[in-house]
């Protein structure tokens, strides 16, 4: 087997992970695609990681777990509040923007 | 076996690779189509299992084990929690609001995929060098010796970053009370002056039969009413309704009581059973 | 000698200041002291004018500098004074008529409460009016010339209470400011041309200058001119300006200040002659004036109003003489001293009239004052011989001179030119034959005025009549000494230069024709007014005599051209704003309006129809650098 296929298994799981976050309404849903997009990224670095035979890919996807802890911590705060305030997790209801 | 991932790819990876990339693409598929949230996470927690095994045959140790211990141990079980204080019952309503909204997504989707795919296809990836030489030193040790040293400013930055957002975490979630509690006592003024309900709200669950309090109590006349559950899962919509719960134990006992009949040689052993079912 | 000159000025802008700021402390004493120091800047003339007598006729010329006004670089403007034999010859006749007046107010306005302001404003014009003639450029006379505009107008409108005196004063505001943008364009070009608007320098450099911006430099003098003095098309206010106390008219509106226009040109004198064509515009301006005041003279029932067509008459003689050249500067400026002595006589002696008559100005309603006002009538006759040009008597030799001159011009021009100044004289006898008739002679018409009161009129008190009788000595002697042996073109002709030019007529020739046609017009006069009672109420008259009656359709003519046609632009300024420039960028915002209510949609408010736009613009930015790559 190729390799490379490891890759077109991380297109086609980022691709899935965008198309959620587009149709789907309910916040943590939305935010679930997001977290499945990373992971799709990291699923990349780490065949690149072993294409070339060094492990920076490697660093470059634990760095990105990182991030996506953070980002997890804070954007589920950020969820928890507006549905605090808005009694509703759904990203629609929050379109004070609109005229 | 770590020599043998590191620079070829065995027909036991190929294998590998199949079955479970089938299983991550329909978790995958699953966590954007599910109705409740609560499923949706669990098919995420899934594809993630299943790319930690990608991780580990690709040679990344620790990434596989983090995979799992962080990702999906941690992360997604916070997922879960907060899945929970919103409702877990709570179903999303997959109808679409926003015109060609749905259209535009699969578009987008189905684009970026194209896009992708193409652009891997037309890379010169010819060369396969394998990880045995980086991870000869064992993978760990490896890891760590490039964030200590090439990535250390990095490393540290993420750090700073996640102290950051546990204070974030902190400050959005925490709410400040910004004036006194309001007393029993002012609470009975202002229920007074505004009129509406000058008693006490009335209390939820039907004692003849349920006590839950996601069930709605009954006025004197019978009918449920929805002031009697707590106000957080009314607005859930979690209120559970008994009204028709009674006459399908009703209709439930009837069917069993039938059967029972139609097979008189064994009502000699159930007979208090049936006494007691015929209460 | 030259630190007086400044002294001249200073001594009535002084009195100015002090009566104007001084408030009522002064009401009992304002007037003497405003007269006080009209007198001391007369003394002063005269002090420099027996030093000036004393020199040769080339070093006769004085200067001051006071200090720099406006020291830039390139551009150079000071206050400094320049004391020559023209500039003398106003200077005395300012400050002599001046002070007489400033006596003759003190019996004029003795029942006026505002008396002492009277004065100040007395003293403010005298002051102005000294700067213009004594300032050595043209940007200090412009000062002086905007100084006298301002006390002309405050002195118009003295008796602001009555609102023709406002309305009159603001149009003679008005009006001189059109001739006064003239004045400013001019001084602009003369820098833009010389670099300087020193007259010096200027003067002396229009050699060597195009006549093209000569003639264009002299007709903006001569538009500031036509403003100031009265003339042809800006003489409207001047009849109005008859709405002031008399003693205003007689300095301001007949003896100095409407002759600044005349002092510009001649004193403009070099550039004009680079320009025949601007000369050509005076000399028409001139002429057309000549007959349209005397033309109004002849109609006017109102005794200040048909002296003031008088005086726009006599001073298009003036602007005429100017026109000429070197051939009649001199005279424009002989005529303009005798003119300041009979037409200022005459206006004391009609204001001596109205002061014994309650203030009426009909002469439908005089009729033989000679035995109540013997003084006046003598000095007002005196006057009258002068003006109409009686053999002996000023205006005689003035007028004379001024109709030989437009002969002497030469050609058709000096033909036509000399034939309307000699009409010009004939009409000038009439009308005043007229006013002499209608005021001193035949029955008496008087009526008791609006209150009630009967008009018992009576010689007025000696403030009043010595002046009168002074200036009637003027009018009677002054021509006369200045002609016999040329004194008077002697004594300019350094400044002026004089040239005989060649006259197809000889002297006695002219004088001839002038004899015939006084006597024709005082004819005439006698004939309709002496011979047959004055109706008290004006007759209907004939259709010309209408016309000269509102001022030969002056103000209709400035309605209906300037107002309404000034309207009419205005109008169709505010429609074009409002449809074109309005139409355009309201257009653009209804437009810019549309467009963004029609974008606005795609601002839908939905966090995730901004995320596909996003991700569609990242799929394309992909694509993009794939085909770029691929190419």
């Amino acid at each position: 087997m190729n390799p490379v296929n490891y890759l077109y298994l991380a297109a086609l799981l980022f691709a899935i992970g965008a198309t959620g976050v587009l149709i789907r309404r309910n916040a943590i849903v939305v935010f679930m695609c997001i977290e499945l997009m990373l992971n799709a990224c990291n699923l990349a670095f780490v065949a690149f990681s072993r294409m070339h035979g060094n492990l920076d890919g490697q660093i470059i996807a634990f760095f990105t777990m990182v991030v996506a802890a953070a980002e997890v911590v804070v954007g589920l705060a950020i969820i928890v509040s507006l549905f605090r305030s808005r009694h509703s997790a759904s990203v629609d209801d929050a379109s004070l923007m609109k005229l | 076996m770590t020599q043998l991932a590191a620079y070829t790819t065995s027909t036991g990876e190929a294998v590998q690779f199949w079955v479970l990339g089938t299983v991550a693409v329909i978790g995958a598929l699953c966590t954007i189509l599910m109705k409740k949230a609560v499923h949706s996470a669990l098919c995420l927690a899934g594809t993630m299992i299943v790319l930690a095994v990608f991780y580990l045959a690709n040679g990344a140790y620790f990434l596989g084990i983090v995979q799992i211990v962080v990702y999906t141990g941690a992360i997604m079980m916070l997922f879960l929690f907060v899945v929970m204080l919103v409702g877990v019952t709570a179903a999303d309503s997959l109808k679409e609001t926003i015109k060609g909204q749905r259209w535009l997504a699969l578009l987008c989707g189905l684009g970026f995929a194209v896009l992708l795919f193409a652009g891997i296809g037309n890379a010169s990836v010819t060369q396969f060098n394998g990880l045995g030489k980086a991870n000869a030193g064992g993978n760990v040790e490896g890891l760590a010796a490039l964030i200590f040293t090439k990535y250390v400013f990095a490393f540290e930055i993420t750090g700073a970053l996640l102290i950051t957002a546990t204070v974030g975490a902190m400050v959005l979630t925490h709410r400040e009370r910004t004036e006194r509690a309001k007393t029993q006592r002012e609470r009975s003024e202002e229920r007074v002056r505004a009129g509406k309900h000058l008693p006490p709200l009335p209390a939820p669950g039907v004692y003849a039969r349920h006590n839950a309090v996601d069930i709605a109590g009954l006025l004197p006349d019978g009918t449920p009413s929805e002031l009697t559950v707590n106000k957080t899962l009314r607005e859930r919509g979690q209120i559970r309704d008994v009204s028709t719960e009674a006459l399908d134990d009703l209709r439930a006992l009837e069917q069993r009581s039938a059967d029972r009949l139609e097979r008189p040689d064994l009502r000699g052993t159930d007979i208090g059973r049936t006494e007691e079912a015929s209460k | 000698m030259e630190n007086l000159i400044a002294l001249l000025v200073a001594a009535p802008l002084l009195g100015a200041a002090v009566l104007l700021c001084g408030g009522r402390a002064l009401d009992r004493a304002g007037h003497w002291l405003g007269t006080l120091l009209a007198a001391a800047s007369f003394v002063i003339a005269v002090v420099l004018f027996t030093d000036m007598l004393g020199k040769g006729a080339e070093e006769r010329t004085l200067s001051q500098h006071l200090f720099s006004w406006i020291p830039v670089e390139g551009f150079q403007a000071d206050v400094a004074f320049q004391l020559d034999q023209l500039s003398m010859t106003f200077v005395l006749l300012i400050s002599g008529v001046g002070t007489l007046i400033h006596v003759y107010s003190i019996g004029y306005m003795e029942h006026d409460e505002r008396r002492r302001r009277f004065f100040g404003y007395l003293n403010l014009f005298l002051a102005a009016m000294l700067l213009l003639v004594l300032a050595d450029n043209y940007l200090l006379l412009y000062v002086g010339w905007e100084g006298v505009g301002l006390a002309s107008y405050l002195l118009i409108g003295f008796w602001q209470h009555k609102p023709s005196a406002a309305t009159a004063a603001k149009k003679a505001f008005l009006v001189n400011r059109v001739g006064d943008v003239g004045l400013s364009i001019a001084i602009m070009l003369m820098f833009t041309t010389f670099g300087t608007f020193a007259f010096g320098p200027v003067l002396e450099a229009t050699g060597q200058t195009s006549e093209g911006k000569l003639t264009a430099i002299g007709l903006m003098l001569l538009l500031a001119a036509c403003g100031k003095s009265a003339q042809v098309p800006l003489q409207s206010w001047l009849g109005d300006a008859m709405e002031g106390p008399t003693p205003v008219s007689a300095l301001i509106h007949a003896a100095t200040m409407v002759t600044a226009g005349v002092y510009l040109i001649v004193r403009s004198g070099a550039i004009f002659n680079g320009a025949p064509d601007a000369q050509l515009v005076v000399t028409i301006v001139g002429a057309v004036t000549l007959l349209f005041g005397a033309i109004v003279g002849c109609a006017k029932d109102d005794i200040k109003k048909a002296l003031a067509g008088s005086t726009m008459s006599q001073i298009g003689y003036m602007i005429l003489a100017a026109g000429l050249g070197p051939i009649g500067y001199v005279f424009a400026i002989m005529h303009l001293v005798t003119h300041g002595f009979f037409k200022a006589g005459l206006f004391l002696g009609a204001g001596s009239v109205m002061h014994g008559m309650n203030d009426e100005v009909d002469m439908r309603k005089y009729g033989g004052l000679r035995k109540y006002m013997p003084v006046t009538f003598v000095t007002f006759g005196l006057g009258y011989l002068a003006i109409i040009g009686f053999p002996g008597l000023s205006g005689f030799f003035s007028k004379d001179k001024i109709i030989e001159a437009a002969f002497a011009k030469g050609g058709t021009e000096g033909w036509l030119l000399g034939s309307v100044a000699l009409l010009g004289a004939a009409i000038t006898a009439y009308y005043m034959t007229r006013v002499m008739i209608m005021t001193f002679f035949g029955d008496k018409r008087w009526q008791p005025d609006a209150d009630g009161h009967a008009p018992h009129p009576h010689e007025s008190p000696k403030s009043m009549t010595i002046p009168m009788i002074v200036l009637a000595f003027g009018s009677v002697f002054a021509g006369g000494f200045f002609s016999i042996g040329d004194r008077f073109m002697h004594w300019l002709e350094p400044v002026t230069r004089h040239d005989h030019g060649n006259s197809p007529l000889s002297a006695a020739t002219v004088t001839g024709a002038t004899m015939v046609v006084l006597v024709i017009g005082v004819a005439l006069a006698y004939v309709q007014y002496g011979r047959r009672p004055v109706p008290v109420t004006a007759p209907r008259g004939s259709l010309l005599t209408r016309a000269a009656r509102r001022d030969l359709l002056q103000d209709d003519f400035n309605h209906v051209v300037l107002v309404r046609g000034g309207e009419h632009l205005t109008r169709s300024l505010v429609y074009v704003d409002h449809s074109l420039v309005d139409g355009v960028v309201n257009g653009t915002a209804a437009s810019m309006g549309g467009l963004s209510g029609r974008l606005r949609k795609l601002q839908n408010g939905y966090a995730r129809s901004y995320a596909v736009s996003m991700f569609g613009g990242a799929a394309v930015l992909i694509a993009a650098t794939l085909l770029m790559r691929a190419v």
